[in-house]
């Protein structure tokens, strides 16, 4: 109840301070549109363009989301923030939770801004694939969201840390990126959703074993 | 009667090098304990590794017969470090009720508007901390340090860059917590100040314990004393 | 003694390696109507060193953790770096591969591109041990991020083995459809047992530079300190 609560806690002040900033949104938001923009020229809206729907959509967020996970740790900085949470009796578990909360409500946030947008400009109709495109974005978002947030903690200290995050985390998001991507296009070509049952697996396995990972880890990166 | 603070044996490398080697002292309940010792002498490390920041390469810290990384132990401890550590996109009331919050106070508002009025921030409640002056961005930090009454404090050069009213209220509130029996450690250059206040003096050179006693009527006058007396040529 | 560890192990690498060749150049030109099928002698036990690299490196991050011992961490860094040149050998050498067989210098075949991720995985954990210059939190962070890595390995593996493959079926027995036929297997397992050799040797020079590195930086904060 108490772990509950701390989690809670911590994600709403990093949800109350990007409020009041808007800067990762901001500029998330904003580069996520130009990226969809971008893509209309780099694939001529030839016949056959459906095929590339479900990674465009992936690739805008992932590059959009990594402003977002950059921030996380990142706002700790100011004023040596984190040794006032790691000291607290809040377990560096909790502390990671609850930033990963704050990041996955900020990222869905962000795709669903995106997304807006992408059905506008791809002519894409949405009506009735939503609550499978909405199954798949909890799952694969949650997915970006641990591996994002985790890599965010363990980039904290360095110099580079904006130029390091994504080398560190895009590799190892290809299994959930390439999952939602299949998972995505397929449902925007009416594939049967029964043919991809196995990416959907991916994505459940993905994000249990490295929500784990990180839940036991933590620790250790968290407290020298 | 359990130690307020037991240090047994703490070494600290970083890498090969030995920041802090075989640590022992101990630190009876309400007791002002003045941490000193040259920059780079190990007292931050130590103090981080007391507050929990940072794990010991070995020995143990006790806090009242508890390990340092227990929750429990985390509770009793309040930190005030070299930074504010309170969020400048939050205001002075929405930074203690989170900090009470996750200490699990039960009426985490209340008692961030109590600790308010004591730091004289009663009337800017709900102005963001990032539109404070420096010195009432310190007293917010102090309130973050005192707000769950901790039953040990500890201070990493708390008076270094404080204003006058900062320190006034510093003064006044580690004043009350060594009358309520509270046990404070805290490490410090202004050796004058530290001296008034304290009952104890743990003096580090280059990450060993050089002197751990009581403090002595020497060191309130001369300040060189404690360097001469103890210090390695 | 570790010497002459490494000698004895120099030895056997290299009567390995000579007895291999000799062999090697015995076999015919063809099998299966697959020329230059010959590079494979260096390309599987290449990604099987490779392999070996990584999962030793994961096994010492996890030791390192559990005892904050830093020579488990010069162990796996050292590894992971050996590794990942032997990573790159197979890619280059199934690269060579593919422009004789099928024409191209690269496919997105699944086996290729998962080794070309996996490589770029390491890379960051390189990069990430350069980015940190204090041993022990280097040694904590990149720890973590070796046990990710491997973890991060095989989902990659399995999910771009169902995403496509164009790979010749496995050569190696133990796995269904493969196989190359008798007496043409047994140079490719010594081979590995010399590349391991030679992964061992190399990672153990690695390991002495990283502890030699370890204590000129004590050195140096000791003579700042003082």
């Amino acid at each position: 109840m108490m772990y509950l609560r701390q989690i809670l806690t911590i994600a709403g002040k990093d949800l109350r301070s990007e409020i009041r900033t808007k800067e990762a949104l901001n500029s998330s938001v904003a580069f996520s549109v130009v990226i969809l923009i971008l893509f209309s020229f780099a694939f001529d809206q030839a016949e056959g363009f459906e095929a590339f729907l479900g990674g465009l959509l992936w690739l805008a967020y992932s590059f959009a989301g990594a402003l977002v996970l950059n921030r996380s740790f990142a706002r700790e900085l100011q004023n040596d923030c984190l040794d006032a949470l790691i000291s607290s009796p809040a377990p560096p578990s909790a502390v990671f939770l609850g930033k990963a909360l704050a990041n996955y409500g900020l990222l869905l946030v962000v795709e669903l801004l995106s997304l807006g947008v992408f059905a506008v400009l791809y002519d894409v109709r949405l009506s009735g694939k939503l609550p499978l495109l909405l199954l798949v974005s909890l799952l694969a978002t949650w997915g970006m969201t641990v591996i994002g947030t985790t890599f965010s903690a363990l980039t904290v200290n360095l110099t580079m840390r904006e130029l390091m995050l994504p080398v560190l985390i895009y590799p190892l998001l290809i299994p959930v990126l390439m999952s939602a991507m299949v998972l995505t296009t397929g449902m925007l070509t009416d594939v049967p959703i029964a043919t991809n049952m196995v990416w959907l697996r991916v994505l459940v396995a993905f994000d249990i074993v490295f929500t784990g990972l990180a839940v036991v880890f933590i620790d250790d990166v968290l407290v020298g | 009667m359990t130690p307020a603070l037991l240090v047994e044996g703490v070494y600290k490398y970083f890498g090969d090098f030995p920041a802090l080697r075989n640590v022992s002292f101990q630190v009876a309940p309400g007791s002002v304990v003045a941490l000193l010792g040259r920059n780079g002498a190990g007292k931050t490390t130590l103090l981080r590794i007391l507050a929990g920041l940072s794990n010991p390469s070995e020995g143990s810290v006790k806090v009242h017969g508890v390990a340092a990384r227990n929750a429990e132990t985390r509770r009793k401890i309040g930190v005030l470090g070299h930074s504010i550590s309170v969020y400048d996109e939050l205001s002075a009331h929405e930074n203690l009720t989170m900090f009470g919050t996750l200490y699990g106070l039960p009426d985490a508002s209340k008692r961030a508007d109590a600790m308010l009025e004591r730091v004289g921030l009663g009337r800017v409640r709900d102005g963001l901390a990032r539109e404070f002056s420096r010195g009432m961005r310190q007293r917010l930090a102090i309130g973050r340090a005192f707000l769950h009454e901790p039953e040990l404090l500890l201070l990493d050069e708390p008076f270094t860059s404080l204003d006058d009213k900062a320190i006034a209220v510093l003064q006044g509130m580690l004043q009350e917590m060594r009358d309520r029996g509270r046990t404070i450690v805290m490490s410090t250059h202004q050796i004058r100040e530290a001296m008034e206040l304290s009952t104890h003096v743990t003096f580090i050179q280059r990450g060993q314990v050089a002197y751990d006693g009581e403090r002595q009527s020497e060191m309130l006058h001369d300040t060189g004393w404690l360097y001469r007396t103890y210090g390695e040529q | 003694m570790r010497q002459n560890i490494l000698f004895l192990m120099a030895a056997v690498f290299t009567g390995i390696l000579v007895w291999n060749m000799n062999t090697v150049y015995g076999l015919p030109q063809q099998v299966q109507n697959v020329g230059a099928y010959k590079i494979i002698y260096l390309h599987v036990p290449a990604a099987f060193t490779a392999f070996t690299g990584f999962f030793a490196a994961m096994v010492a991050s996890l030791i390192y953790l559990g005892t904050s011992k830093l020579k488990y961490d010069a162990f796996a860094g050292g590894v992971t770096e050996v590794a990942l040149v032997f990573a790159t050998a197979n890619l280059l050498s199934g690269m060579i591969w593919a422009r004789y067989a099928w024409g191209i210098w690269w496919t997105w075949d699944a086996r290729l591109t998962s080794m070309l991720v996996c490589v770029l995985m390491y890379y960051g954990y390189v990069m990430l041990r350069q980015a940190i210059t204090e041993p022990t939190q280097r040694a904590r962070l990149s720890a973590v991020m070796s046990i990710f890595g491997m973890a991060g390995v095989a989902f990659v593996y399995q999910s771009i083995a169902w995403y496509r493959t164009q790979h010749p079926s496995p050569v190696l027995g133990f796995r269904e459809g493969g196989g190359m036929g008798p007496g043409l297997e047994a140079p490719m397992y010594w081979n590995f047992l010399a590349m391991l050799c030679l992964a061992v040797i190399l990672a153990s020079v690695r390991m002495r530079q990283a502890q030699f590195a370890t204590e000129i930086d004590s050195l140096r904060r000791m003579a700042h300190n003082h």
